[in-house]
This record gives structure tokens, C-alpha cells and sequence, in this order.
């Protein structure tokens, strides 16, 4: 577990923020410039911040009231880098075992060979640096840190400098990342897609403050000031697998807000996946309507109704604990007469796969 | 190939090549150390300590000699405390190897400063974040990045020290045997009647010894430069 809270100033920036990393993937979101490196250099000790306390599964790794400071190289902190700075005078294999070396023996967790299989790198190691595609270099990257047996793991941007064929390559990796290597990983992004197919967790970063902290289902839902756009805002509803075909080429998945089904994304039955529900794909109806063509649909009730902007406004509704987002026009919101705390029918007309 | 050069001229060959490989291996940890001082650090006297390494390079050699024959001399200030527990430098090959390494050194500080700036500290940074202690650090991502410099450097500073006349004689005269080296050897021979072919001969083997150093400094640049881009 990691617990953060600072307090620092440079130049012009301030940065202040506290949040908690629990297992999973804490996403630190927002723009270029709102604090999400300085942020994560502090955890790694490369920023030393002016006041605030780091701790990592107890041990603290500064504590400015009390003048502690542990140096980068004792934090055991694994740091993937947005330029993978892979070391170019060593092979992919040294590169590798590189951080191995300075564990302690009785806390080398990782396992050469697992790392190397989840990551699928076993084809790279005797390669160097110089010779891998970008993909490749973020991976034996990832590898790297993990092989250092970290007791967290930041990754700073680690897709940005990725096209997207590359970016497809590595979320999955991720993913098992997350699932699998069961210690906390703070990722750094400014990218929504990375964020609402990985995050567990999200910590919105805005202008060095920390704008909005808690799931990631949450976050991503909330309808004030974000720097989301409405293009992007949307619900997240982990599913699972309940149909792998209907028949029809669609899967049926359950999430506790209800059934829905969705194009086949070629899983087994019980397995687990995201999913994101666009607001501007989301329409309200007062009562279930009968004779549309659209196959999802969810009950709930309006939660929340967001500041007009134009001619549309964002709802936030509630279906059984989950936040939806739907977006009307400002006119039908005064046509039906909506209003908090009703039950409305949420008629879904597409469900985007976000990720496993 | 024996009979080529005259017992006298192959010891000032030996002696040359001694007194270079001493000067060169002696000032190396010093140059690594301040190159890396110069390169990394910012201080009081930053601008000062880099006068002082470049000294030698810019003063006439003869000064640079004097001066080491008023500090290390028998009854110089530093030269008196060294004797006293065995070192000498005065009219010693030793002393030879010193002037050569002074001689040398901004040279050699120059071409590892040079490298030293251009490593990307961000693989020191990462290095850190893997366990590795500033002084592993140095020793497995700084030094292997920064050996084609360093090689440059200590061929410059052999090369310098192969040829260095005007500090050596200044400090530790021109003795047969303990420290004629190639220059000093050549300049004897001019002045006897009939040195001429002597003199040439022992050009020639300092043009052979200058382009052998130049060639093998190439050669392990262009290795050091192929484990570095990992072609």
C-alpha cells in the first residue's frame, strides 16, 4: 500500500496532493502540466519534495517533519519511464537482470522466467536495445522494473511516445500486470482510453490538486468541471461473461446494473471484462419503450443533472449502485420534465469493449 | 632487426614507452575523477580548477617544468615530504612520468569531460531506481558509456607523453638511461657531429609508435562505440 501527501513548490507550480494506492492500477489522470510526474518523481525519489510524508507498506520514504529522506536506489520502487530508457550498452537479458542484482536475495520475488513469459520477450534477450521497436523496448522495460521485485510499480506515460498499433500491443500486458503481479501500480496518463480500460482506481490530477479521488467507475462518471470532454465521459461497468453467443454474434455479459449484450469479443463464459457506455449513446425514456430496435436497456434513477452546455445536458443516473451518464438535449429535459431522484428507462444504443 | 638501432637507442625506446604507459595509467583515475568534477559538479572554484587542468596546455612547457622542479625537486616543498617516504621525482624516469602525465592531463580531462556530458542522465536516474548505488551507477552505466572517451583521452595523453620535450628536460634533464626518452634522444643526437642518421632512426620509430597508438585507439573506439549502439 501507498500512502502520499506533499506539499511542493517549483517555480511558479504548486503541487499539493495526498491519495491512496491500494492493489490494482491507480490511474493518476489529467493534463500535461497538472502535476502527475512531479508527482510520481517524488514517490521514486528522484523530486525531493519541500514538505510531505511517502509511505510504502509501512516504511516511510520521506518524512520532512522528520527529516527522512531514503535515497532512490533503497526505496525499491520500480519506475517505468515514457522513453523506456533501456540501458544501450547491454543486452536485453542484462538489461533484465540489471536490478536483480541489487535486491536483497531473501526479497527477489519476481521469477526471470514468469516475467519473461508475461511479457513476451523470451524471443529478445540477446538482442540490445538498439534493435527493438518501441513496443519491444516498453516491454523489456516493464520487465526490468518488475525484475527488481518493487514493492510498487509507476509507470509514467509508458504508451505516450507509442503509436497506436504499439499502444494495442502492450494494454493487454498491462492488464495481466495489474491481475497478476499483485503489488500497487501507480500509472501516469493523460490519455482517457488508457485509463478507463486499466484504472482500478482513479486520482484526477488539475493544476497540482488532486480534483477527484475513488474508482474508477466513480471518477470517470462524475459530471463536474473534468477534463474530460463530452465526447469522452462515460460510464464503466465491469462485466462478466454470462452467453459467449447468442446465436447472433453478440455475447450476453452481466453487470450489477443489469444484462447487455454486446458483440462477441471472443470470451469464454465467467470470464471478466470492461466495459464503457458513452453518454452521448445513452437515451432516456420515462417509461420502457416498446418497439425499438436498441437491445440494451437499464433501469434506474437520475442521480444527478449536470450544467448545460449548448444545447445538451449530462445525467447521471443510478442503476443498482452504478453510475450511467446519458446525454439529452436541454430540451427534452424540459419536455419530459426530469427530474432528480426519478426512474427512468436508460435506452443504451451501443456498449464499447474498454478492456479485460 | 636488432642490429637496426644501437643498444643505447633501443633503451631510449623502452624507456620512452615506460615512462608514456606510467604517465598515462598514473593520471588516468585523477583525470576520470576530475573530468567528472568539471562535468557534473557546479562549486566555488569550478572556473578555477578548470584553469588550473588547462594550465599546462596553454603555459610554455619550460614553465610547467620549472614549476615542477620548485614543487617536486629534492628541496622542493612537496619533493622534500615524497622523499621522506621514498618517492622521488628529481632526475628520475619517475620525474619523466610525471612532466608527461602534467603535460598530458588537460588533454585527457577534456576528451573525458567531453563524454561525460554527453551520457543521458536519465539511464543514471533509472539505474538508481533499480537498486543501483550512485558509485554502481558509475561503475556499470556511466564508465561503459563514457569508455570511448576515455580511451580517446588516454591515447591522447600517451601520444603526448611520447613526445613531450620541453617540461621533461626542465625537470628532469636529459640522462642517458634514466630519462632520455625519444625526444630528448633526438635533440642529443643533433647536436653531435654525425647524429644525423641516429636522429632519423629514431623519428622514424616515433612516427611508427605515434600512428600504432592512433591506429589501436581507433580500433578500441570503434569497439567500445559497437557494445555502446549494440549494432
Amino acid at each position: 500500500m501507498l500512502d502520499v501527501a506533499i506539499n511542493h513548490h517549483q517555480g511558479d507550480f504548486h503541487l499539493q496532493a495526498s491519495f491512496t494506492a491500494v492493489a490494482g492500477l491507480t490511474a493518476l489522470f489529467g493534463r500535461s502540466g497538472s502535476g502527475k510526474t512531479t508527482l510520481v518523481n517524488v514517490i521514486a525519489g528522484l523530486v525531493k519534495p519541500q514538505q510531505g510524508r511517502v509511505t510504502v507498506d509501512g516504511q516511510t520514504l520521506i518524512d520532512t517533519a522528520a527529516h527522512r529522506f531514503v535515497p532512490p536506489h533503497r526505496r525499491r520502487v520500480g519506475y517505468v519511464f515514457q522513453e523506456g530508457r533501456l540501458f544501450p550498452h547491454l543486452t536485453v537479458r542484462q538489461n533484465l537482470r540489471y536490478g536483480r542484482w541489487f535486491t536483497p536475495a531473501p526479497e527477489r520475488r519476481a521469477r526471470f522466467d514468469d516475467v519473461v513469459a508475461l511479457l513476451g520477450i523470451g524471443g529478445l534477450l540477446d538482442r540490445h536495445p538498439a534493435s527493438l521497436s518501441g513496443g519491444e523496448k516498453q516491454r523489456v522495460a516493464i520487465g526490468r522494473a518488475l525484475l527488481a521485485s518493487p514493492r510498487i510499480l509507476l509507470m509514467d506515460e509508458p504508451l505516450a511516445a507509442l503509436d497506436d498499433a504499439r499502444k494495442a500491443e502492450i494494454l493487454p500486458y498491462i492488464e495481466r500486470l495489474r491481475d497478476e503481479a499483485g503489488i500497487p501500480i501507480v500509472y501516469v496518463s493523460h490519455a482517457v482510453a488508457e485509463v478507463v480500460r486499466l484504472a482500478t482506481t482513479v486520482v484526477m490530477m488539475e493544476g497540482g490538486r488532486v480534483a477527484a479521488a475513488g474508482p474508477a467507475a466513480e471518477v470517470m462518471a462524475r459530471l463536474d468541471g473534468l477534463p474530460l470532454t463530452r465526447a469522452e465521459a462515460g460510464a464503466l461497468l465491469d462485466a462478466q461473461v454470462r452467453e459467449a453467443d447468442d446465436g447472433y454474434g453478440l455475447s450476453l455479459i452481466a453487470t450489477p446494473a443489469g444484462d447487455l449484450r454486446v458483440p462477441n469479443v471472443g470470451l469464454q463464459v465467467g470470464a471478466r471484462l470492461r466495459v464503457q457506455i458513452l453518454a452521448r449513446d445513452v437515451m432516456i425514456a420515462r417509461t420502457p419503450p416498446e418497439g425499438v430496435s436498441a437491445l440494451n436497456m437499464l433501469q434506474g434513477r437520475i442521480a444527478e443533472i449536470g450544467e448545460p452546455l449548448g444545447a445538451s445536458v449530462v445525467l447521471r443516473l443510478d442503476c443498482f449502485g452504478l453510475p450511467v451518464l446519458a446525454q439529452i438535449t436541454r430540451r427534452s429535459l424540459e419536455t419530459l420534465n426530469l427530474q432528480v431522484g426519478e426512474a427512468v428507462t436508460a435506452v443504451i444504443k451501443s456498449v464499447t469493449f474498454a478492456g479485460r | 632487426m636488432m642490429q637496426w638501432l644501437t643498444p643505447e637507442e633501443w633503451q631510449v625506446v623502452g624507456l620512452s614507452l615506460r615512462v608514456a604507459l606510467w604517465a598515462t595509467v598514473g593520471s588516468l583515475p585523477v583525470g576520470l575523477a576530475v573530468a567528472w568534477i568539471l562535468a557534473r559538479k557546479r562549486f566555488w572554484g569550478h572556473a578555477l580548477l578548470n584553469g588550473i587542468v588547462h594550465l599546462p596546455l596553454i603555459m610554455p612547457p619550460v614553465v610547467t617544468g620549472y614549476l615542477l622542479l620548485i614543487l617536486f625537486g629534492r628541496r622542493g616543498v612537496l619533493g622534500a615530504a615524497l622523499a621522506d617516504i621514498g618517492i622521488v621525482f628529481a632526475f628520475r624516469w619517475t620525474g619523466a612520468a610525471l612532466a608527461c602525465a602534467v603535460m598530458g592531463f588537460p588533454l585527457m580531462v577534456r576528451a573525458i569531460r567531453l563524454s561525460i556530458e554527453a551520457v543521458d542522465r536519465r539511464l543514471e536516474a533509472a539505474a538508481g531506481t533499480l537498486g543501483a548505488s550512485p558509485l554502481m551507477v558509475f561503475l556499470t552505466v556511466t564508465l561503459p558509456l563514457i569508455l570511448p572517451g576515455v580511451v580517446a583521452g588516454a591515447i591522447l595523453a600517451f601520444a603526448k607523453a611520447m613526445g613531450e620535450f620541453g617540461a621533461t628536460i626542465t625537470f628532469v634533464s636529459n640522462i642517458p638511461g634514466e630519462t632520455r626518452t625519444l625526444p630528448t634522444a633526438i635533440y642529443t643526437y643533433l647536436n653531435v657531429p654525425g647524429g644525423d642518421a641516429g636522429a632519423i632512426r629514431l623519428t622514424l620509430i616515433s612516427i611508427a609508435l605515434s600512428l600504432a597508438a592512433l591506429l589501436v585507439s581507433e580500433w578500441l573506439a570503434r569497439r567500445a562505440a559497437r557494445n555502446i549502439g549494440g549494432v
